[in-house]
């Protein structure tokens, strides 16, 4: 497994420390370097103090959402009758976002030490880690990497010999940006069509196969193993109140060292940036960047200058998201990245709901006339006002992540919009050209 | 009630049971929510997003089809936000949507119309090119047009949840996802039409009625269907006196909107070129083309001359029809030789319960009751609306069903317990299943025709033997089956299961046996396509709609109204007296009812006032449980359910009584005559069984 990007200096390396260690992925790396320790640790711990624990280095969930981890775990019902399941979100999907991949690559064992302290403190006896399609090679990976844990007694029956029994199976999903919706992803795990499902009853009530679930991402489960072992308290600390820990960052775009990068929450956005990645390629300027993959309001670079945590993003009214930075500079022609952002929601749109559904398609195509040069002025009002329209109406976020982006698209770049448009000579006609 | 819920709506103080869905509970008040995906009674889909809604202190617009209500709530639907919401989802809907509506089947009767009227957008601001797909044809019955589909899922789960079946599916995603078949490019199913008729918008067509017409130029006339006993309403369209069209969309009847392939489509026998329109006379041994005066003079001249007379009744004439036939065989013809094709043992069942009372189920007590047994019937075949109701009644009650049939029933899916019966031999089945059934707080037993005679008895005896209320449905085979019986049309019993007076006279084979008899009146039967007529003597009188093989034997053949042609009353399996109405004016032919009154005429006797009303009151008068007032009647709400006071004096031997073993797609004679059920026939509709 070759890393992708050398490693910064700057970097706080919790979940990613072995990352380049030879045979990172093996049993034995893994153990020698301090592996399933955590897990041997709440052998001695009771299922509260677990969560207690969690809840107390406020990891936030690093899917996307970023809903509190250790509360999340708290809803599974306790002393219920049959089976409670995990379900570990590896449909990574969105635009820009490359780190489970990594994590699972190089250091599986520590998402599977994760899994198995989540299902200590809910009492889970099953769990599914569901990778997207695309990632074929990876499932290979995975595959080996179980076998070789079945083999090794650290899955199956009497774990380490700690009288635990936990089975974990990996699934593909078929490669769907809706399955990476948590509710979707549990509908295709189950063998069906991957739309999303009515909540409530949330996964934590009634997941898997009706059951109580704990669905988390594979950063998520990765952070666990080093919180356990070195306290909430610990991992807390390394970020800013309420925005524990260290998470993964996906630079992508026009920097001179793009790559994948652990750093503490609460970073300066535009020091990782020129630090960590390297400032701007070719000497030119930053016009905007995507904080946290493709479904997360734009920032224009005047706006970057913001600390790299939940609650930071939120007030600049945005989202740290999944994790995938673009940046993009001076050249960058906004109105091709809008269409190329709906372009990919208007193929990943599952139909379900009619706003989403038909809304994608109406932007997708409305864009793609500007950039043909037959957009008229009243275009340029409706992209923002149909995006406005799905804001909040779809079934499931997948409409909100569509939208959010374009409205501040439009609404910051808007010249560039109207500079199209005015190529158009039809452009203020009431008759529009139909591209 | 305690557990009320008090909210607002609009500014209104609403109360509501607990659990109930916003989106009914504004209903409740008064108010309209609209909504596409949203259909009581099947699983909740939250698509559409038409019925967002304003509820306060939640963050966004919710869908009321999803949020229960709850104390001191606060919704508005009205509100400037909500309109907005409502206005841009309408317009998405359109922006693929063709706007076809001048040539759409759908058109005056959409809702995607009637949404857009009341809250669309006077202006449309769509200007790209539309998604478009071909037009596909599933079945003779079923077409779907992907680009008219909103993808509200109705008919999938209508298919799915409501029929049993679900022949539907969604394949593709995001602008190209469509409703498909399970089989690939075909569907192998019930051929219900279901999905077509739940269909808000014109994606799903119907082969029968596609391009017909346009349903404001149709007269909608409520009658109940004439083929099956389960006596579904359904509302024929007619135009030009053509019947063009089969639904209950009005939902009025015992049957709300279901209707099964013959409710649907099966009456196109009513304009079959085969329909007799002319009498026919015997002359030189041929059949010939007469007029009415001198075919009735035939039958009256015969009728004068008296003999051995035996008549065979219909199971699909009107209760006033089969009533005067009775009246006329035993008063003017004075003979009790009079029967009809037998196909549950009504007579022994109403004995066994006698002097009981709430023994007899409705189809609303399938729907209702704690739990069923099935004992030898395949009900998603004969009884297809008997088995829709229990179908939803698992889904909405999650009562226990029991089977016990010689083979694999749909049934079996939902059942608790099912079991096979070898030979007929259907108590050891039964008897298996009686500690769960005791287990129950209520039963209804429905059975088909291999519990007979003592086996009823039996039934009873072991029903009564669990120690929880138990109610019975005789299944019968034909719209009117159990109104032939009710009627009197038997040897040995009258109207109401009376005694005849006199010695009880010829079964139905016997009088086919009977190697004396000097005349045969066969009104709406066909016996000789299972019987021999022995006596070459006998003078045959036919009335009916085609020329069946009995008719092919006749000396005169008179042509006879079909029952959508006629007013009148029928009783259905459950004993639901039900009114038919006329539909279409005949041509050559006249009803039953007119045919023996011109006869009686002819004899010169008089019959009292000969017309359905006239008819019906005498039969309120005389005949138990049907006095009940009209409107009653009117609406289905009539039920001949309560047993004889004091034994049936039958003597009827059980082995008479044979079901036709019909499946979905026939009913005797009428249904060879159905062009499109034919079609459909061809179908491997099994598969689902």
């Amino acid at each position: 497994m070759k890393l992708y990007n050398p490693p910064s200096p700057l970097e706080t390396k919790v979940i990613s420390k072995r990352f380049g260690v030879e045979n990172s992925w093996r049993l034995d790396t893994y153990l020698a370097t301090g592996g399933f320790e955590a897990f041997k640790k709440t052998m001695e711990m009771s299922p509260d103090q677990i969560i207690d624990e969690v809840k107390a280095s406020s990891l936030r969930g690093r899917g996307g959402a970023g809903f509190p981890t250790g509360l999340k775990w708290s809803f599974v019902p306790k002393n219920v009758e049959g089976p409670t399941y995990i379900v570990v979100n590896g449909d990574e999907s969105e635009p820009g976002t490359c780190k489970d991949r990594l994590l699972i690559e190089h250091d599986p064992y520590q998402m599977i030490e994760g899994i198995l302290i989540a299902a200590r403190a809910v009492g889970a006896s099953k769990g599914w880690v569901y990778i997207r399609g695309e990632y074929r090679y990876l499932i290979d990976h995975l595959d080996s990497v179980l076998k070789e844990a079945y083999q090794r007694g650290y899955l199956g029956k009497n774990i380490a010999g700690t009288g635990f029994d936990f089975d974990l199976y990996s699934q593909t999903g078929a490669g769907a940006y809706e399955c990476g919706e948590e509710s979707a992803l549990l509908e295709s795990l189950e063998g069906k069509r991957g739309v999303p499902r009515i909540r409530p009853p949330f996964p934590a009530v009634s997941g898997a196969f009706q059951r109580p679930t704990v669905l988390n991402n594979v950063e998520t489960f990765s952070s666990v193993p080093e919180i356990i072992k070195n306290g909430g308290k610990w991992y807390a600390d390394l970020g800013t109140p309420k925005n524990g820990g260290t998470r993964m960052v996906c630079l992508a775009g026009h920097v001179n060292k793009p790559g994948v990068y652990e750093v503490p929450l609460g970073m300066n956005m535009m020091y990782f940036i020129n630090e960590i990645g390297g400032g701007m390629w070719k000497g030119k300027k930053m016009k905007a960047t995507i904080p946290g993959g493709s479904s997360c309001p734009i920032l224009r670079a005047d706006e970057c200058d913001i600390p790299m945590d939940y609650d930071s993003m939120a007030k600049a009214g945005t989202m740290l998201g999944s994790g995938g930075m673009m940046v993009m500079d001076e050249d960058t022609d906004m109105v091709k990245i809008a269409l190329r952002i709906m372009r990919f929601y208007k193929h990943e749109s599952c139909g379900w709901c009619i706003p989403c559904r038909e809304g994608t398609t109406w932007l997708q195509k409305m864009l793609a006339r500007i950039v043909d040069g037959n957009g008229a002025m009243r275009d340029v009002d409706m992209v923002g006002d149909l995006a406005k329209s799905m804001l909040g109406r779809t079934f499931c976020p997948l409409g909100d992540a569509a939208a959010m982006p374009t409205i501040s698209i439009v609404e910051k770049f808007r010249p560039e919009f109207e500079a199209y448009v005015a190529r158009n000579p039809f452009a203020n006609s009431e008759l529009v050209q139909v591209g | 009630m305690s557990n009320m819920v008090k909210l607002t709506i609009n500014e209104t103080a609403v109360e509501a049971p607990a659990g109930t869905l916003l989106i009914d509970a504004a209903k409740l008040a008064g108010i309209e929510i609209p909504a596409f995906c949203y259909y009581e009674g099947m699983s909740l889909q939250a698509a559409c997003r038409m019925c967002l809604v304003e509820i306060e202190k939640a963050p966004k617009l919710m869908a009321a089809c999803v949020v229960p209500v709850a104390e001191g709530m606060i919704v508005r639907t009205e509100s400037p936000a909500v309109v907005k919401a409502r206005k841009t989802t309408l317009e998405f809907l359109l922006t693929n949507h063709p706007l076809d509506c001048p040539v759409c089947d759908k058109g005056g009767e959409c809702e995607l119309q009637d949404m857009v009227f009341k809250y669309g957008a006077g202006e449309s601001r769509f200007t790209e090119v539309k998604q478009h797909v071909p037009e596909k044809q599933w079945s003779p019955v079923v077409f779907y047009d992907g680009p008219r589909c909103i993808l509200c899922y109705r008919c999938v789960r209508v298919c799915n949840e409501g029929m049993g079946v679900g022949a539907l599916g969604i394949v593709n995603r995001g602008v190209a996802a469509e409703i498909a078949p399970s089989h690939g490019d075909h569907l192998e199913c019930d051929e219900c039409g279901s999905c077509i008729d739940i269909c808000p918008v014109g994606a799903l067509t119907s082969g029968a009625y596609r391009y017909k017409t346009r349903p404001w130029e149709m007269e909608h006339v409520g009658t109940i269907c004439t083929h099956c006993s389960n006596g579904c309403k359904t509302t024929l369209g007619v135009r030009n006196n053509e019947i063009v069209r089969g639904n209950n969309r009005d939902r009025s009847g015992v049957n709300g909107e279901f209707l099964c392939v013959k409710g649907r489509y099966a009456f196109d026998f009513n304009h079959h070129p085969e329909r007799l329109q002319t009498p026919l006379l015997r002359v030189n041994g041929k059949l010939e083309e007469v007029s009415w005066s001198r075919a009735l003079q035939a039958v009256v001249e015969k009728f004068k001359a008296g003999g051995k007379a035996g008549v065979v009744g219909s199971t699909r004439i009107a209760n006033e029809e089969a009533y005067l036939l009775q009246k006329f065989a035993r008063t003017v013809l004075k003979t009790n030789n009079i029967d009809h094709h037998r196909s549950g043992d009504v007579v022994t069942l109403l004995d066994s319960l006698s002097g009981k009372t709430a023994t007899l189920g409705t189809a609303d007590d399938c729907y209702n009751a704690k739990a069923v047994l099935i004992v030898g019937a395949d009900l998603s075949q004969q009884q297809p609306f008997l088995a829709n109701q229990i179908r939803a009644n698992h889904r909405h009650h999650k009562a226990g069903i029991y089977v016990a049939t010689p083979g694999a029933v749909r049934e079996d899916k939902i059942a608790k317990a099912s079991a096979r019966t070898a030979d007929g031999n259907w108590l050891p089945a039964v008897e298996s299943m009686a500690e769960k059934l005791k287990g129950e707080k209520e039963l209804l037993v429905l059975f088909g025709d291999s519990v007979k005679g003592e086996g009823v008895r039996k039934l009873v005896a072991f029903g009564e033997s669990l120690g929880i209320p138990v109610k019975y449905i005789c299944l019968v085979d034909y719209a009117n089956s159990r109104g032939a019986m009710d009627m009197g049309l038997l040897p040995d019993l009258g109207p109401g299961y009376h005694a005849v007076e006199g010695a009880p006279g010829l079964t139905l084979p016997q009088m086919m046996a009977a190697t004396d008899l000097d005349l045969l009146w066969v009104v709406g039967a066909n016996p000789l396509a299972r019987h021999t007529l022995a006596s070459s003597k006998a003078f045959v009188v036919v009335q009916d709609l085609f020329l069946t093989e009995t008719a092919q034997r006749a000396d005169v053949v008179l042509p006879a109204a079909s029952a959508y042609e006629k007013n009148g009353t029928v009783t259905n399996v459950c004993g639901q007296v039900q009114r038919l109405k006329r539909g279409v004016e005949t041509v050559g032919a006249k009803t039953d009812l007119n045919i023996i009154g011109l006869i009686a005429r002819g004899m010169g006797v008089n019959l009292g006032k000969v017309d359905a009303d006239a008819v019906f009151a005498e039969i309120q008068k005389t005949v138990r449980g049907y006095n009940v007032p009209l409107p009653v009647i009117v609406t289905g709400g009539a039920a001949q359910t309560m047993p004889v006071n004091g034994r049936v004096p039958s003597t009827v031997l059980p082995e008479l009584i044979q079901s036709s073993r019909d499946t979905l797609f026939t009913t005797g004679t009428l249904t060879r005559y159905s062009k499109i059920l034919n079609e459909v026939m061809e179908a491997p509709g099994g598969l689902y069984r």
